[in-house]
């Protein structure tokens, strides 16, 4: 999808991307991380023509983007940010409807497309397309800036630290929402966060980032696993290592058959639930055993304390 | 609300009581024998007799609704009541003037002079500011609000095109200079149309460059804020020495030192400064935000421009233009000096025959326009300000 070769951008005596390489393939959810100065806003910005390399190449779709009008290729990605940025004049059905608009659709479609976006972002739509932003929370601002980045059905979503400026319950949400739409549809999404915990959830795959050079790439479980050097690990943080881990895999990995041990009154835990949310409820309730139970609220199994030790991934 | 539920109106309680001190200390009318010598004045109180009377009917309701206390569900009635009273007496008090004068007249003395003494102009306007607290108080939705505002004047309208005020000084020497006036009228409108538009094809595209380049900015707000403090006169005065150089160069052009083009010329360079300044302004405060959203979603400049900076600065824009424009109306007036004419040359000519109802004939339709355009003005901007929320 994106091809960046050996890419630099300078700002006078700063060199914000050095000769940094990475393919970003079709259908992933991969997250820039790093610190403020790290180059990950300038390295996202790179791939829409907000900012302009000024050595290397970077290829989408396997031509040059530079052999693209910056504004044809703009409207072929979606574009969300932490400010947001809804125009405060137009309502929020004319918000979303930004690039349909200037890609010519006609009325009815661009109409349909608005409530179905709407709707995909938890926002009834009868009630909130005649609105205007100021009349919004900031979570329904931002659900209406990454509905109106989705608006075209872009090939590439680009989000540059979307949900950095929410609460964290709202914050939440959006991230499940953000995952919901990334499994339910072929998005290639590109997401840039300081957030190591957003980039655990998140992303298929993460890209830390130093001075403008990758650190390491890989996939959230092997950068837990094996971080390349000490600036990896001090980046996730050592304390709570194990508890990021176990965040990574769910209570349907390790769920055992229904023994007879089970007492009918034991708590439960929903088998989508990560291992670290049952470790919670182990520690909450004092106990050694959990039922788990699917979407339907069958107990399918049951999980023990020490499963949560055994070393699978 | 400044007032809690006991409290009365003590807006209002304000101006019954300079109202009361004026009529008390100050003449109401003066009358003299000609229009050229002084008059001698009479007091309101000489005056209430008769039907005089009646003007203390809405004196008494506004007095009332200065005292009664406040109670939520009867102030829109209160508040009419006063709208309705001020607006009454405001007829009242010209009405009483008026009366005055005809009874010189009758007499057969048709060159005695009737003209507001200090009382009435005081009175006139503290009950237009206490219609206009009443409406305020009312807090109606634009359009009903600007109707209500022209409504007070409604019933002052019909005494002076009924013809009831002729007798009044204010109106013989309107009678005497009927064509001159409408002549002025339509010098005066002129004038500042031949000005705004100027002004506006130069200041918009100069505020949109200084919003892009702060290098440009400085010295030209620098430079416009300089020509803001040469004093009219003088900038009038100072261009007559290049326009005539101008038409000496260029005889068939018909370009003259004095008259309407100096007038324009400086009046377009005192209207530049708001216009350029509120565009300028207008466009900074669009939100970067917007801006970077626009420019990542594929915009191009020119629908970045118009449909997102354009929108988002023009209640400022409008802003400056009002400005302008009541600020043009008034000093389109000095520009009767270099020859442009207009109400300016009803003002300079009574000033020179020292006759000041003729200042006033020049001076009142100045003020009346000022304020009408005004009120256009922020009845378009409510209507603006209520599609944009």
């Amino acid at each position: 999808m994106i091809e960046l070769q050996r890419v630099g951008k300078r700002y006078g005596a700063l060199q914000a991307i050095d000769t940094l390489s990475l393919t970003i393939e079709a259908g992933e959810f991969l997250v820039l991380i790093g610190g403020s100065g790290s180059g990950k806003s300038t390295l996202l910005k790179m791939i829409n023509r907000l900012v302009e390399h000024d050595s290397g190449r970077v290829l989408f779709q396997g031509a040059e983007i530079r052999s693209f009008a910056p504004e044809q290729l703009r409207r072929r990605m979606g574009y969300a940010i932490q400010s947001i940025g809804l125009f405060p004049h137009w309502t929020v059905a004319r918000n979303i409807a930004t690039v349909p608009v200037l890609l010519g659709w006609d009325k009815p479609r661009i109409a349909a497309r608005v409530d179905e976006l709407l709707t995909l972002l938890g926002l009834e739509p009868a009630q909130h397309r005649g609105r205007y932003p100021q009349q919004l929370s900031g979570g329904q601002q931002q659900r209406v800036g990454v509905a109106r980045a989705l608006a075209a059905d872009p090939e590439l979503l680009l989000m540059d630290e979307p949900f950095g400026a929410l609460d964290p319950i709202t914050r939440q949400s959006l991230q499940q929402e953000m995952l919901r739409i990334h499994r339910s549809s072929d998005k290639t999404i590109v997401l840039v966060t300081h957030d190591i915990d957003e980039a655990l959830l998140l992303a298929t795959r993460i890209v830390l980032l130093d001075r403008g050079r990758i650190v390491q790439a890989g996939t959230p479980a092997q950068l837990l696993a094996a971080p390349a050097n000490t600036f990896v690990s001090d980046f996730i943080g050592r304390t709570d290592l194990g508890l990021k881990l176990l965040g990574l895999q769910t209570v349907a990995e390790r769920v055992r058959p229904l023994d007879g041990v089970l007492e009918t009154s034991a708590d439960r835990i929903a088998a989508d639930a990560t291992l670290r949310e049952a470790m919670s409820t182990f520690v909450v309730r004092g106990v050694e055993r959990l039922g788990v139970v699917d979407g339907s609220g069958t107990l399918v199994g049951t999980l023990h304390f020490q499963d949560l030790l055994a070393q699978r991934a | 609300m400044i007032s809690t539920p006991a409290a009365g109106n003590r807006v209002l309680a304000l101006l019954l009581a300079l109202g009361l001190l004026s009529a008390v200390a100050l003449p109401f009318l003066t009358v003299a024998p000609n229009r050229l010598v002084s008059g001698t004045g009479v007091a309101l109180g000489a005056l209430l007799q008769g039907a005089g009377w009646a003007l203390l009917l809405p004196v008494a309701v506004l007095a009332w609704a200065a005292f009664v206390p406040r109670r939520p569900r009867q102030d829109a009635l209160v508040d009419a009541a006063c709208a309705v009273s001020a607006a009454v007496l405001l007829a009242a008090l010209l009405g009483l003037a008026a009366q005055a004068a005809a009874l010189q007249a009758r007499d057969g003395n048709t060159l005695v002079r009737v003209s507001f003494g200090g009382a009435f102009w005081i009175l006139a306007v503290l009950a237009w500011l206490a219609a206009a607290d009443a409406l305020q108080r009312a807090q109606l939705s634009p359009l009903p609000r600007a109707l209500a505002h022209a409504a007070v004047w409604l019933p002052c309208m019909a005494l002076l095109v009924g013809g009831a005020l002729d007798d009044l000084s204010l109106l013989k020497e309107y009678a005497n200079r009927r064509d001159a006036f409408h002549a002025a009228a339509a010098e005066h409108l002129r004038i500042v149309v031949a000005t705004l538009l100027p002004a506006l094809v130069i200041g918009v595209p100069l505020g949109v460059a200084a919003a892009r380049s702060p290098r440009l900015a400085r010295p030209l707000f620098a430079l416009l804020n300089v020509i803001q403090t040469v004093p009219s006169i003088a900038l009038f005065g100072l261009l007559i020495a290049p326009l005539v150089a101008l038409a000496a160069l260029l005889p068939s052009a018909g370009i003259q030192g004095i008259g309407l083009l100096p007038a324009v010329i400086a009046l377009t360079l005192y209207a530049l400064l708001p216009i350029v300044h509120n565009t300028a302004a207008g466009l900074q405060q669009v939100p970067a935000a917007a801006l970077e959203a626009a420019t990542g979603m594929g915009m191009t400049q020119a629908q970045r421009f118009w449909r997102v900076e354009v929108p988002l600065a023009l209640p400022l824009l409008w802003s400056g233009l009002r400005l302008t424009t009541v600020q043009v109306i008034g000093l389109a007036v000095v520009a009767a000096l270099i020859g442009a004419g207009g109400f300016g040359a009803i003002v300079f000519q009574g000033l020179l025959s020292s006759a000041l109802d003729l200042v006033l004939l020049g001076v009142l339709p100045v003020v009346a326009l000022a304020l009408l355009v005004d009120a256009l003005f922020d009845a378009v901007d409510s209507l603006l300000a209520r599609q944009a929320r």
